[in-house]
Order: structure tokens, then C-alpha cells, then sequence
């Protein structure tokens, strides 16, 4: 307390708001090298850090978006392919399905062509054996017929063109005669 | 008031206690920071960290949330060097031996004013031009019959007293901390000195007294380095955006 009495009233006329100028000197001097310092080598080092923690932060949400927009791509690409591939299947099957109608459709129609071709040649056989019957059986009923007449008749009937004259009519005849009762 | 010098020893003037204390925080701080800041990696180890808190405390805390936009990366250098250069030097006062905060001498206070006064001032006019004088002084909105007052008031507050104030709650605040330090020890020393052993036994009573004001000087040291430094990133806000004020 003393001392502090004693520097007191040594330097009691020193108004405290007074600066010293060498002080103020060394303060501005001090404050400027710290300021040339921080501006050239601090900042320009924290800010470098920075940017690039930044950087890589921000780099790496890049890189994960872009992971996840190749992956979604490939999903698109495997769901396109699968589409694709349903359609290809159904084509095939609708195709597959008309094929075998086409088919059986052919298989029909050549089974109805050939039954038809079998019926019309039964048709054709049958009507030439008829034909055929009926052209002997003239022939056979005629000879059948002067004969048996030419027994009954004594009378020779061999003279053939009059012979077949007479049996043609008799049969025009029946012919006629049947005609009516089918009627 | 002020110490005797170390260089040459004792004389009234010359260089001080005062002065090498103010080049060593220079060297501590850059020393720090350099050392810092100087490996850069992505992941930092522990000094890093520290550094990049301190730093991002300054550049974030302050300059950006103050100033903001894109240009507040500009006065981060000005700020951080004035937040540290004015911690060191303040913490100076609560560290034994040492015991002097360098601005308790008021000469280092009026510099660092002056230069954030030029400072604001020189951004204002390069922003806005000879104009900003008109918009600093003159508020908006203000009825033509008041502007007499305003004007005036508004002159003196940011041109006159501005600078003033905030050199003076430097000083002050460290000079009657440093005053109060100062008279606690001494009269500690004083009371110990006596025979009466009840006179000698109230030393305690002050002991217990300084501890307490010794924590609270050191949170004042602290909070008057970010005060100071707040104030000129609000000050140089003012001077850029000085038409929407």
C-alpha cells in the first residue's frame, strides 16, 4: 500500500487518458506484423482447410448420388428388360396359339377336301357299277327274256335287231309303268 | 502510472514491460496459428482442432453471423487478429508474474480504436460514396422538422463519441481491473504487516475478496476482447450496408 502510495504521488500529475506515444508506436507496429501475418499465411490456411473438407464432404454426397442414380438406372434397364422380355413371351405364345389353329384349320379343311374326294369317287364307282349292272342286266333280262318268250312263243326270236327293238320298248314300258306307282 | 523501463533499465522512458508484452502476444499468437493451421489435413489432430475452433469462432461467431453475405470473408482477418491480439494482451493481467493487462495503458486502446475508425469509415465511402456521410447521419423516415435534432445527435454519436467510447471500455475496464488487482494485493501486503492479529486475520477476508474479482476480471478480459471485436464487425456492417439502415 505504501508503494503504491508513493508511485501514486511520483506520478500523480500523469492524467491516465494521456497515451504514450512510443506504447502507441509499438502497439500499431505489433497489431499491423500480427495483421500481415494473419492475412497472408493464418486465414489463407484455415480457409484452404476448409474449402477442401468442404470439397471432399460434398464430393462424396456426388459420388453416393451418383452410385444411386447408376443403380436406379440398372433397375430401370432390368425392368425394361423384363418387359420386354413378357411381351416377347406373349408374342411368342399368341403366335404359337394362331400357328396351331392355322393348323388345325388346314388339317380340317384338307380332311373335308379328302373325305369329299373319297365320297365323290364312292359316288362315281357306285354309278358306273350301276351303270354297269344295269346295262348287263339289259343285256342278260333282254336274252332272258326272248328266250324264254321264243319258248313260250315257239316262235323264233333270234333276228336280234327286232329282238332288242321289242325288249327296249317292254322295258320303256316298265320304266314308265314304275314311274307311275312311284308317283 | 507507467513502469520504468526495461531498456534502458529504470529511466522513465524507453522500451517497457508494457511494450515487450505487447511483441510477445504477437509472436504467441502467430506462432499458434501458423503452427495450426501450417499441416492442414481433413481430419485434424488436436492443435489443428483448437486452432480451427478459435478460428472458426471469430469467422463464423462474428464475421459471418454480423456481416454475413458473401463479402464478410474480407474482415476476417482484421477481426480475428483484433479478437486475439486484444485476448493475449488482456489475459496478460490474470497470469502471475506477468500481471499486466497491456491495455490498462490507454495508448494501445486509442490505436486499435483509430484504425477500426478509419477502417469503417474508408468502407463506408468506397460502399456508398461521398453519399454515405448523408446516409450515416441522416435516418430514413425521420419527419423533416425532427432532422435539426437528429442530424446532429446522429453526428456526434457515430462520428464523435463512437471512437471514444470504444477505446475508453477497453482501457477502462482493464485499467480498474488491474487497479482493483493492484490495491487487493497491496493491501493484503498491508493488513499482514500489522501486529494487531485480528487486523492481520481480515488480510483473509480480502484474500477470499481478490480470488473472487480475480475470476471475475479474468471473464471481463475475455468478454472485452469479443465486445471490442463485435462492435467493429457492427460497425463495419453499418458502413456497408449504410442505406438500409
Amino acid at each position: 500500500m505504501n508503494q503504491l502510495i508513493t508511485s501514486a504521488a511520483t506520478e500523480g500529475e500523469v492524467n491516465p487518458l494521456m497515451p504514450n506515444l512510443w506504447e502507441m508506436g509499438v502497439v500499431l507496429a505489433g497489431f499491423l506484423i500480427l495483421l500481415f501475418i494473419v492475412v497472408k499465411f493464418v486465414v489463407p490456411m484455415f480457409e484452404k482447410t476448409f474449402a477442401e473438407r468442404a470439397e471432399a464432404i460434398e464430393g462424396g454426397i456426388a459420388k453416393a448420388e451418383k452410385a444411386q442414380a447408376e443403380a436406379s438406372a440398372a433397375l430401370e434397364e432390368y425392368k425394361q428388360q423384363l418387359t420386354d422380355a413378357r411381351a416377347e413371351a406373349n408374342r411368342i405364345r399368341e403366335e404359337a396359339r394362331a400357328e396351331g389353329a392355322q393348323i388345325l384349320a388346314d388339317l380340317k379343311e384338307k380332311a373335308a377336301a379328302e373325305s369329299a374326294r373319297i365320297t365323290a369317287q364312292a359316288h362315281a364307282q357306285i354309278e358306273s357299277e350301276r351303270q354297269a349292272a344295269v346295262v348287263a342286266l339289259r343285256s342278260e333280262v333282254g336274252s332272258l327274256a326272248t328266250t324264254l318268250a321264243g319258248r313260250i312263243v315257239g316262235e323264233s326270236l333270234d333276228d336280234d335287231a327286232r329282238a332288242a327293238r321289242v325288249v327296249d320298248r317292254f322295258l320303256a314300258d316298265l320304266e314308265t309303268q314304275n314311274a307311275g306307282a312311284a308317283k | 502510472m507507467h513502469l520504468p523501463a526495461i531498456l534502458p533499465w529504470g529511466a522513465a522512458e524507453g522500451f517497457s514491460k508494457q511494450m515487450l508484452l505487447v511483441l510477445l502476444s504477437v509472436v504467441i499468437i502467430a506462432a499458434f496459428f501458423v503452427l495450426a493451421a501450417r499441416k492442414q489435413q481433413l481430419v485434424p489432430g488436436k492443435l489443428q482442432f483448437a486452432g480451427e475452433a478459435a478460428y472458426g469462432f471469430v469467422r463464423n461467431g462474428i464475421a459471418k453471423d454480423i456481416i454475413g453475405g458473401r463479402d464478410f470473408i474480407k474482415y476476417v482477418p482484421l477481426l480475428f487478429s483484433l479478437f486475439f491480439f486484444i485476448l493475449v494482451n488482456n489475459i496478460y493481467g490474470a497470469i502471475p508474474l506477468l500481471q499486466l493487462p497491456t491495455f490498462s495503458h490507454v495508448g494501445g486502446a486509442y490505436v486499435l480504436a483509430g484504425l477500426v475508425y478509419v477502417t469503417w469509415i474508408a468502407i463506408g465511402i468506397k460502399k456508398n460514396g461521398i453519399r454515405y456521410f448523408k446516409l450515416a447521419t441522416v435516418p430514413s423516415g425521420v419527419p423533416w422538422f425532427i432532422l435539426p435534432i437528429v442530424v446532429p445527435i446522429e453526428i456526434i454519436s457515430n462520428f464523435l463519441v463512437r471512437p471514444v467510447t470504444h477505446s475508453l471500455r477497453l482501457f477502462a475496464t482493464m485499467l480498474a481491473g488491474h487497479l482493483i488487482m493492484m490495491i487487493a494485493g497491496s493491501g493484503i501486503e498491508f493488513l499482514v504487516m500489522q501486529e494487531n492479529i485480528l487486523l492481520k486475520g481480515t488480510s483473509l477476508l480480502v484474500l477470499a475478496g481478490a480470488i473472487a474479482l480475480y475470476m471475475l476480471e479474468a471473464l471481463i478480459m475475455v468478454l472485452q476482447a469479443y465486445v471490442f471485436t463485435l462492435l467493429t464487425a457492427i460497425y463495419i456492417e453499418g458502413a456497408l450496408h449504410a442505406d438500409s439502415h
